[in-house]
């Protein structure tokens, strides 16, 4: 899984041009990667401004607005990927605009396939 | 009325002949799957209220030729409309096909299958498209099916596929079998495919597993077809009788929770006594007469172990011998990795703790969790318990896998308690 994160303020400053430019280079990748049979999933996220975080300490659930970490960098959305190896994901990557700016984290995703040892 | 599963046996055993034919007529192996796909779902639909036809064979033939005129009209039909494109257009490849043709006029050629298996693990490709590829054309199964059996969306694994064929285009690669020269290396290719879908269907162990075709099934369904087209070769009896081996353990290897049972805990009463039977008959008459190949000394191995009554009846010293055997002329860390424990069964844990320090330098196995796995499980052997603790709880946190992880997890909890 490739974790997209970013700063949304930074985000903003920029013009709408430079923002088209990303959102083709990003357009580029996704129709490679659909094309490939790579891509298996992902979803843009909503302003962490949006979030609610949900704690429950001693039975009593207890909500908050906006993200878990307090940082400017926020998770903005993941894709799922299925590569024929880590590098290629880790290629995959860096060629996404966020890591450029801010970063990309990229994340085995657990399975439930299973050898007895 | 025809039972629809007596249907679905029929039309996957015909799937790779008909294709074989087609191709064989026409060219052009893209389309014709694609229209023999086709073929396949009407008469999934049609045969179990109206019966099977006398001439199953023709009959999907025919059908899938006229799949293929009314695609290469409408392709034709939509070329006169791109005037550019027209311009451009060679030679058309399906010239001559006029009309449905009756499926007589094919020869009944069994080897077509063979050839078809040959196109779809074509070196070409990537494995997943070998895979993909494989379990459409070969065994007959939608795109829907394999999706679900890789857990993937339908559209990713029908690009997959269309990748797949678009490379055997480019590739060139003709309707024939390999030269002989060139074929043990593609039959190796072959039955690794053969090998990794039996292994996703094998260790697959939760979710939604009833939708789920049975991959572990189909490989054993693909790989006896092999062996009846190649009934001399060592290799694919040996690959058919590790499948059986291991298959037939399946019954015992997971506890209803899904967690998994160590095969020196599990109830040997579960296993499947037939498939044992049949898998030790395939590997001893293939070690009797073909020349020796990994896939005939890993049955061989999978037979020790299912022939012993008890864990502790294992034959250990003759597992060695065959490990030794498999790590001169197939020699892998993960060999190294069984070949450890091995040793360590018959000469003490140092001895596989030994072996196993010489996979230290291996960058890759110092990252995976099985190495990490095999020296706990030593170290415990060992009596080292807290280096047997600290072991498992660094393969467990290595562990892409839920049930592996959860295993470890419990083997440096047990640890914990007793100590």
């Amino acid at each position: 899984m490739l974790l997209i994160y970013n700063n949304p303020a930074t985000y903003q400053a920029w013009s709408e041009k430079e923002r088209d430019a990303l959102f083709g280079e990003v357009d580029e990748i996704m129709k490679e990667l659909r094309e490939s049979g790579e891509f298996v999933g992902g979803e843009g996220l909503a302003d962490a401004s949006n979030a609610r975080t949900v704690r429950v300490r001693d039975g009593v659930p207890a909500t908050t607005d906006g993200p878990f970490a307090e940082a400017k960098e926020q998770l903005a959305g993941y894709l799922t990927v299925e590569c024929e190896s880590t590098e290629r994901a880790v290629q995959i990557a860096a060629r996404w605009p966020d890591a450029r700016y801010f970063a990309m984290e990229v994340r085995q995703v657990m399975h439930t396939a299973g050898t007895e040892m | 009325m025809t039972a629809v599963a007596e249907v679905e046996d029929l039309l996957r055993q015909l799937a790779p002949q008909v294709l074989g034919a087609l191709v064989r007529g026409h060219g052009h192996f893209g389309m014709c799957e694609d229209a023999v796909q086709e073929a396949l779902m009407a008469a999934a639909s049609q045969w179990p209220g109206h019966g099977i036809p006398e001439n199953p064979r023709g009959w999907l033939i025919t059908v899938a030729s006229r799949r293929l005129v009314d695609q290469w009209r409408s392709d034709q039909a939509r070329r006169r409309r791109e005037v550019t494109a027209a311009a451009m257009a060679g030679p058309d490849e399906l010239t001559g096909l006029t009309g449905p043709v009756p499926g007589e006029q094919y020869p009944a050629d069994t080897d077509d299958t063979l050839t078809v298996l040959f196109l779809c693990c074509h070196p070409a490709l990537s494995a997943v498209s070998q895979v993909a590829l494989t379990l459409r054309a070969v065994g007959g199964l939608t795109t829907a099916q394999i999706a679900s059996a890789f857990l993937v969306p339908e559209a990713t694994m029908a690009q997959r596929i269309s990748r797949a064929k678009q490379s055997i285009k480019a590739a060139g690669v003709g309707f024939v079998m390999p030269p002989a020269a060139e074929l043990p290396g593609r039959l190796n290719v072959v039955l690794h495919v053969l090998y990794l879908i039996f292994n996703e269907g094998y260790t697959a162990t939760s979710g939604p597993d009833l939708q789920r075709v049975e991959l572990a099934r189909e490989a054993i369904r693909l790989t006896r077809a092999v062996i009846r087209l190649l009934p001399e070769d060592g290799e694919v009896a040996g690959l058919l009788a590790l499948m059986l081996l291991t298959d037939a353990r399946r019954p015992a290897r997971t506890r209803p929770d899904g967690s998994l049972v160590p095969l020196a805990e599990q109830d040997r009463k579960l296993w499947h006594a037939g498939a044992i039977q049949e898998g030790v008959a395939l590997i001893s008459q293939a070690l009797a007469r073909a020349p020796l190949g990994p896939y005939q000394i890993q049955a061989a191995i999978a037979a020790v172990h299912d022939e012993a009554a008890r864990a502790q009846d294992t034959d250990w010293p003759q597992i060695l011998a065959l490990y030794e055997i498999l790590e001169r002329i197939a020699g892998n860390p993960m060999v190294t990795l069984n070949h450890a424990v091995a040793a360590a069964m018959v000469h003490g844990p140092q001895a596989g703790l030994d072996l196993l320090a010489g996979l230290d330098a291996d960058d890759r196995m110092a990252r995976h969790h099985r190495l990490h796995a095999v020296r706990a499980h030593l170290l415990e052997m060992a009596g080292d318990r807290a280096a047997a603790r600290a072991g498992y709880l660094l393969a467990a946190r290595r562990a892409t896998s839920l049930p592996e992880q959860r295993y470890l997890d419990g083997r440096a909890a047990r640890l914990a308690a007793d100590a």
